[in-house]
Order: C-alpha cells, then structure tokens, then sequence
C-alpha cells in the first residue's frame, strides 16, 4: 500500500514520539490514512519505513469542554464533531465543515487533526477551525506548546509540524460566549475527488447591535488556508448589515490571488462565488449570534 | 508478519504484508470475495466494510491499523444471507449489474443499526459515499424504507 514496513500503534504520546525518533525521518505519523494513503500508493510520496498511527491514543479519542475551551483530540474523528452537540453550539462552523468532508465512510476514519496537519489550502475543517481562532498542540522530543493553528501553514501541503517526528495532539478553541455565531460554507461541484472552488467561515460576536469581533477564514485563495484578518477588522465597530459585508468583500478580493484551474473554476467564478456567499455566510453567521442563548 | 483479527465473528491470524489494504487481506488471505475493489482510491464504495461497528473503505485502511478489531464484511451480515436489508433488496430486484452493491449494502445496515427509520435525506447522506455506475439509486433508497418497515 506504500511499501512501509512497521506499523506502529503507540498507546502514548511519548511512546509516539519515542517511535518516530526511533526512526529519524523515516517515519510518518498517520491518523486515519484518508490522505497519506491514498497518497503514498499512487507515488505521490517517497515511501517511509515505518507509519506512527496516533489515532488509537488513550485520552485522544475525545472531545471536552475545559477551562481551556473545547479541547479536539487527534484521534477525534469528523463524524464524531459533526455528532457533538457541544461542538454545534460552540462551533457551529467546525461542524458544518467537517459535515462536507469526502463521504460518510472517510468522515468514519479521517480525523479533524489529519486535516489540519496535512496543510492544504483548503482543507475544510480547517477553514472551519480557523475561524473560530483555533489552536493547536504540538508535542515533540522538548515538550508541548500551543500555537495557533494560523501560524501552523507554510505553504501548500507545508506545515510547522514535523511530521515525521512531532504530533499535532490536540486543538482547541474557545466557546461561543453571549452575542456569538459562526457559519461555513462550501463551494463545490459534486463529490468525488474534487478541491472546493471556495470554502469559507465566519464568526461574529456582536454586542448592542454592533460587532465586537470577528474573523474570516478562506480557502483557496493563495499557497495556505487564510485568516483573513484585514477582512474581518473591517467589520468591527458597525452593525453587521449587507453594506458592512460588502465591505469586507472587497477588502477580501484585493488580497487574495484566485487562481483558474483547467478543470474546477476560473478566477472570476471564484471571485463571483465569495461575493455571492461570503455575505451570506456573514448574515448566517450574525444571525446565529443573535439567536444565541 | 502475523496480525490478528477478527472476521465475522471468528479471530484469524494472517500472514501478511503490514501495508496490505484490508481490502485484500478480506479477499485474497481470507477468502471473503464479496467485498469488491472499484477505484482503490476511497471513492466509490464498492470496498465497504464494518470496522468495530463503523462503515469504512477496506482500500483505504491497512490491514496492520486493523489488527485486534472486528471487521464485519458482507457475508457475515447473516449466515443465510437473509439479513432483513438483503431481504429487501431481493424482493425490490435492486442490483443491476450488482458491482456496487455489497457496498451498497454494508452502508445501509450501518445506516439502520444508527437509525432504524430513516428519512429520504438520512438515506441520501448516508449513501452519498456509494457510487453506483447502473444508477440503482431508487431502488437503493425504497430498499431502505422497506427494511425499515419490515424490521419495526
Ligand atoms: C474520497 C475522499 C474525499 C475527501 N474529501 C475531502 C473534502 O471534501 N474536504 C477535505 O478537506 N478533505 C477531504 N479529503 C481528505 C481527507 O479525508 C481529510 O483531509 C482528512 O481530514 C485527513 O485526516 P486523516 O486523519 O485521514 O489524515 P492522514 O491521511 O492520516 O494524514 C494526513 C497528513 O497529516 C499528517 N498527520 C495526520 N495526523 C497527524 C497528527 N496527529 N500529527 C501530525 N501529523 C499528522 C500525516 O502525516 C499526513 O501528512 C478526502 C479524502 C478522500 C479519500
Ligand atoms: S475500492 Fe474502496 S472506495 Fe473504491
Ligand atoms: S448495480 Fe451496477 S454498479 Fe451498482
């Protein structure tokens, strides 16, 4: 399937790390395999000697709500985030992207943090995640620290994360709190082994008529998933109407390189699309904020 | 190398490649051919089977991240093969050229063990992953609404 010889199922995050040094660059830590698998028999990748499987870990599997937010496990699943009411409360837009993802039987196996880790430009739980100002916990022979997941991207299918010899093992984002929303949406032609022409998400928080805060989250729009944050400052001091939206639609559009691909859409598709959907998401987004408990 | 697993109920031991898709292990180390390949890209659905209760693509999963789990394929869904799901799809003449439908299958009864009567749009999400190429996909969904009926 890749030509490794050694899968390994470590039950700790140290028993992992302690692998994956074992090994010196020749492993690869794997989730649920959605993408390195399929990846590494079509020869995408050099093959490696050995896989780290981190989806198995004890404590890992689950979602909580703790003092630091709610807390995502890497061995958490996109089923599971789609089914976690807390998540759907707190989150809105996390779940509704990890919704999209491939079908039933991958959103079974993929995992929240495989996507993250993989470091695509428009991985949709992702966006989802980056919009909520979501963290992420790296652990590694020196320790762990938390970072946020923006600053994790450095190019397409480029992460801070050594994958060979450091795990994502957690994310984290904090609670939608009185006056918050969020809302995603994708772009898409229908399923298969398509890339989104957009995937895009917002949260809100508004206070007395007025938005207190928010950010934006895109992608494709450049080589890694945006946090658009010139977008959603725009928005911030002014009720969330369809004027300010457009506003920071424009703000959008004047820094993001769309790109024409032969066979998904063209770069005024793609620029029509987030002008059609990203006040949408906005008003959804608002909306749910208002609703808000 | 020896992984050990169980299928349909029964632990095997496996000599095997640990990069080996489940896929193959299911078919050609245990024999269990009604587990079909179709795009070997986690696509199509053709490959589905039960990993520890879940429905997941056999292509896509080692055989080595299955090892001490139970893998349930079509023809341990019943020892007869009159598991009401494939009762219905007799009597409603589903297949056409069939290819597609033990994966058909294995995402349905997954579908109704989490929710034993499903809505159109339930049938709808929880198929999306199943591709069909004779386009049976009616027949798929009154198939489901049948088993519903006959098991409640
Ligand atoms: C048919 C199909 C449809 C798909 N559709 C979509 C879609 O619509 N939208 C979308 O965004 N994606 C889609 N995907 C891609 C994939 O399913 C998701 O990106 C998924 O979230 C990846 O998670 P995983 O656990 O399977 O990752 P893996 O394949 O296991 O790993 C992905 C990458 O991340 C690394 N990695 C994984 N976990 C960790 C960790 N804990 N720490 C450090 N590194 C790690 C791996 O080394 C690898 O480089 C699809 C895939 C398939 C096969
Ligand atoms: S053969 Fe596994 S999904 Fe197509
Ligand atoms: S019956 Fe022929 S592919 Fe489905």
């Amino acid at each position: 399937m890749g030509g490794w010889k050694n899968y390994h199922t470590p039950a700790t995050v140290e028993e992992a790390i302690d692998v994956l040094h074992g090994y010196d660059g020749r492993a690869r830590v794997i989730g649920g395999g959605t993408d390195l698998l399929v990846e590494t028999r079509r020869g995408l990748r050099r093959p490696y000697e050995a896989m780290v499987d981190v989806s198995r870990i004890a404590g890992l599997n689950t979602i909580s709500q703790t003092d630091d937010g709610i807390v995502i496990g890497c061995g958490v699943t996109h089923t599971e985030i789609v089914n976690d009411e807390r998540i759907m409360r707190h989150g809105q837009c996390l779940a509704e992207s990890c919704s999209v993802i491939g079908g039933p039987q991958v959103r079974n196996v993929g995992t929240l943090a495989g996507n993250v880790a993989h470091a695509l430009p428009a991985g949709d739980g992702t966006i989802g995640l980056l919009a909520l100002r979501g963290e992420v916990e790296i652990a590694g022979a020196s320790g762990r620290r938390w970072v946020p997941a923006k600053d994790t991207f450095i190019g397409p299918g480029k992460s801070v994360i050594d994958r060979h010899r450091e795990v994502l093992t957690r994310m984290r984002f904090e609670p939608a709190g009185n006056g918050e929303g969020s809302a995603f949406h994708r772009v898409m032609r229908p399923q298969g082994l398509c890339l989104p022409i957009i995937s895009m998400a917002a949260r809100l928080k508004i206070d007395g008529g007025s938005i207190t805060a928010a950010s934006i989250s895109m992608g494709p729009v450049g080589p890694v998933p945006w946090f658009a944050e010139p977008a959603a400052k725009a928005l911030v001091g002014g009720p969330p109407s369809q004027e300010r939206f457009e506003k920071a639609v424009a703000i959008v559009l004047a820094n993001v390189t769309l790109r024409t691909s032969k066979y998904r859409a063209t770069e005024e598709y793609r620029s029509a699309m987030i002008r059609t959907y990203l006040p949408l998401i906005l008003a959804a987004a608002a909306e749910r904020a208002g609703a808000a408990r | 190398m020896a992984i050990e697993l169980t299928i349909n109920g029964q632990a095997v031991s496996l000599d095997v490649e640990p990069d080996m898709p489940l896929l193959w292990a299911i078919r050609d180390l245990a024999g269990l051919t009604g587990t079909k390949f179709g795009c070997g890209k986690a696509l199509c659905g053709a490959c589905n089977v039960h990993l520890d209760g879940q429905v997941m693509r056999s292509c896509a999963i080692p055989v080595s991240a299955a090892a001490g789990r139970k893998v349930t394929t079509i023809e341990g869904l019943a020892a007869d093969g009159n598991h009401p799901v494939q009762v219905a799809w007799r009597e409603l003449n589903v297949a056409q050229c069939g290819y597609c439908q033990s994966g058909q299958i294995m995402s349905a009864v997954a579908l109704l063990e989490r929710n034993p009567n499903p809505s159109d749009d339930d049938i709808d999400a929880a198929m999306s992953g199943n591709i069909c190429r004779c386009g049976t996909y009616t027949r798929i969904r009154q198939a489901i609404h049948k088993a519903a009926e006959d098991r409640s």
